[in-house]
């Protein structure tokens, strides 16, 4: 796993006192990244929730209320899926050449996810614009897009974080040694993945 | 080696106080920051409840219309709770755990300045419902219908939501800090079962914030959606479920119980052993107490549900019970520390046995309402918000103005006159046990809570009379001790750096601590490393052999 190098600033205390508490075990930035998604875990729990208790007690169809069509897998929503699976796969490829310190092969995987979230969230957006109902039809529609649409909106968190890891690449920001932020982004990116997996499958899938 | 010495001193440099302050990552200026914020809305809260209890005092309106109580009652509430209680005790922890754990600052200290600079923003929304037509009015619960479009169509509810979300957010960024900051910045030496009892009982606070939290957020999001979106998650009308809410509320709100009270029993605990002169009884089994409590706490929310006839009565109301066992294991932890001890009755100690003994009291007023038969007759009447004051105000209250006595010389230097302390304390005791005593025995009879009025024939009036008497006690009590920090602030008695002969790290620096925290740290060879400084040549005239 990797290790913050010490900064420049040797005479500061600071860093004296970091060396006293040195490091061991898994990177502090890693360890705030996983305890941050143990909350979103229970943030997208909550909507679960929501969306079970209104599907177990609907009385008729569940479903997009008429007339609007059901939900199907194709033409849209099965691509994005493919589209964000291979992200993580993309993102994955990223950390295991910085782990090498490959840095350009780094760049090109990053740019490639980015562009690959980038489409999912305007691939979504369109989606949205062809399913004929809104948010305010029926309790289907409101956790429809409650839950899709906190979804998409931490894709798009994603990608400003993978911007971010983008910019300071480019700049030669990280090393085999020195690319915790690549780690913690890349933690994150999978599990608003999962998220998606779960989401997929409960809305497409169990109804 | 006696210290691991950490050399060489920081240099500090000099800009403006207010900049300072503002733009401060400092754990300890941060820590302040919470406190004294968290006393502001404290003070603005307790005159939300001085109003409240001047229109109970007797039958009639006298003061406020109705849609006016329902706001004053449900701001006292959120405010209370959500701003002053939480992050008062944040505030403690933020000042208090790096420095007990021997570490230089928290996990990250940015998103602590985050975390803080979070509050006062979501505090003024809140408030400022005021500014646009009334704020949030139906109670600091929130229930739905009461809180949708059609019931409370005013922005007020809106503001509060917003608000809400953000303090949540604070909460769970400080959450994620604490955990990273317990188990990433201890010192050498400083293994988990020797944290002191504050750490213990302020990480599994954390990880209770970091859990419970988001669900709520979730909540108060689709509430938002509900009201301008027009969704329909809390909608019968269109599919929804009012009752949703109340379990969504409740998942966060029970383990919220307990994120107020853990870290006053860690205050507590850190003081009740200083002024006895005893170490902590029974430390390992006071850890897995709270590791216990944290736990069922996710399994009881719906003891606040049971009247909804929508739940398993038997399992919530088990589980509930089964609280006080850990919370009994704490309470026979806390008696045997003092059993025999040397006690000296000090302000701080004095507030602890406060604490140890109104929170004996609102703990069993809670396992009387753990049973559905009784909380059937007592649900939403004054039993109800009597046990919680017990709790809130007589447990975590009386934990947070021990904690100020207690730690006040480590971040001044200088301690709180004693004798205003006393009179503090005893003006405050009193007064609370006057403000909160009769709303049980009112309950009992049958006044629901949140009405601004009651029949003149319904026999509640000489009970709710005493009862606002005591609320303004406990408001003249709050004088002897604002004069005391403010005078004890400008010309108070300088102490030293351990004034109490305490146990733990945070005395083994200089008072006020210096920016990076320690310039040498003493071993740490047990949970009470500063007492074993202290007399570490108490067993020199003994041979090896002979030593303990």
């Amino acid at each position: 796993m990797s290790v913050e190098a010490p900064t420049s600033m040797s005479a500061d205390i600071t860093t004296r006192i970091e060396v006293a508490h040195r490091e061991s075990g898994m990177p502090t930035p890693l360890v705030g990244m996983l305890l941050f998604i143990a909350s979103e875990v229970m943030f997208f729990g909550g909507l679960f929730a929501a969306y079970f208790n209104a599907r177990a007690g609907f009385v008729g169809e569940w479903g997009p209320p008429s007339p609007a069509p059901e939900l199907e897998i194709l033409p849209i929503a099965l691509p994005l899926t493919v589209i964000l699976l291979t992200s993580s796969l993309t993102m994955q490829l990223g950390v295991w050449a910085i782990r090498r310190g490959d840095q350009g092969a780094m760049r090109f995987w990053t740019a490639i996810t980015l562009l690959l979230g980038i489409s999912f969230v305007a691939g979504q957006l369109y989606d949205y614009s062809t399913l004929g109902f809104g948010i305010s039809d029926g309790v289907f529609g409101t956790v429809f897009y409650t839950l899709t649409g906190f979804h998409g909106a931490h894709v798009f968190g994603g990608t400003v974080g993978l911007t971010i890891l983008l910019a300071r690449a480019t700049q030669g920001q990280f090393s085999a040694r020195n690319h915790v932020a690549v780690e913690a982004i890349s933690i994150y990116w999978h599990f608003v993945d999962v998220v998606w997996i779960a989401l997929f499958t409960t809305l497409y899938f169990l109804r | 080696m006696a210290t691991t010495t950490l050399e060489p001193r920081a240099e500090t440099y000099s800009r403006s106080w207010v900049i300072d302050w503002l733009t401060t990552v400092d754990h300890k200026k941060i820590g302040v920051l919470y406190i004294v914020n968290s006393f502001l809305f404290f003070f603005a809260a307790g005159i939300l409840a001085l109003v409240i209890r001047s229109e109970l005092a007797v039958p009639g309106l006298q003061f406020l219309d109705e849609p006016t109580y329902n706001q004053a009652f449900t701001m006292h509430g959120t405010i209370m709770i959500f701003l002053f209680i939480v992050p008062v005790l944040s505030g403690f922890a933020n000042y208090v755990v790096p420095l007990q754990l021997g570490a230089p600052d928290m996990a990250f200290p940015r998103i602590n300045a985050l975390s803080f600079w979070l509050l006062p923003l979501g505090g003024l929304l809140i408030f400022s419902g005021y500014l646009f037509g009334g704020a949030a009015a139906e109670g600091w619960t929130g229930y739905a219908p009461l809180s949708n479009g059609v019931y409370a169509g005013g922005v007020g509810t809106d503001l509060w939501l917003i608000g809400l979300t953000l303090v949540g957010t604070a909460s769970i960024l400080g959450a994620v800090n604490i955990i990273a900051t317990v188990f990433k910045m201890r010192a050498p030496g400083m293994t988990l079962m020797r944290m002191p009892i504050f750490c213990w009982t302020v990480l599994v606070t954390a990880v209770l914030i970091l859990l419970a939290t988001p669900v709520l957020a979730a909540g108060l999001i689709a509430l938002f959606i509900d009201r301008n979106y027009g969704g329909s998650f809390f909608d019968a009308t269109a599919g929804g479920h009012p009752i949703l809410w109340q379990h969504i509320f409740w998942f966060f709100g029970h383990p919220e119980v307990y994120i107020v009270i853990l870290p006053a029993m860690g205050v507590v605990s850190e003081i009740l052993p200083v002024f006895s002169r005893r170490p902590l009884f029974g430390y390992r089994a006071f850890v897995f107490a709270t590791i216990a409590i944290g736990l069922l706490s996710f399994s009881v929310w719906a003891h606040h549900m049971f009247t909804t006839g929508v739940v398993f009565l038997p399992f919530f109301a088990f589980m509930t019970a089964l609280i006080a066992v850990p919370t009994g294991v704490k309470m026979f932890n806390w008696m045997a520390t003092l059993w025999r001890g040397s006690i000296s009755l000090t302000t701080p100690m004095l507030f602890a046995l406060g604490f140890v003994t109104m929170f004996l009291f609102g703990g069993i007023t809670g396992v009387m309402l753990s049973a559905p038969a009784v909380d059937f007759h007592l649900q939403d009447t004054y039993f109800v918000v009597g046990h919680l004051h017990y709790v809130f105000f007589g447990g975590s209250v009386f934990g947070v103005f021990a904690a100020t006595y207690f730690w006040f010389p480590k971040m001044t230097g200088r301690r709180l006159n004693e004798r205003l302390g006393k009179v503090h304390f005893w003006i405050h005791f009193i007064g609370f046990n006057l403000a909160m005593f009769p709303m049980h025995p009112l309950g009992i009879s049958g006044m629901p809570r949140r009405i601004a009025d009651y029949s003149p024939d319904a026999g509640w009036t000489l009970w709710n009379l005493v009862s606002t008497a005591g609320a303004f006690m406990i408001a003249i009590s709050i004088l002897p001790f604002l004069i005391n920090v403010i005078a004890t602030f400008i010309n108070g008695e300088r102490v030293g750096d351990d004034p109490w002969e305490a146990n733990t790290l945070e005395w083994a620096t200089s008072s006020p601590p210096p920016p990076y925290n320690f310039d040498k740290l003493p071993p740490i060879r047990s949970e009470r490393p500063v007492f074993d400084l202290r007399h570490k040549h108490d067993l020199e005239h003994l041979s090896p052999e002979e030593r303990p």
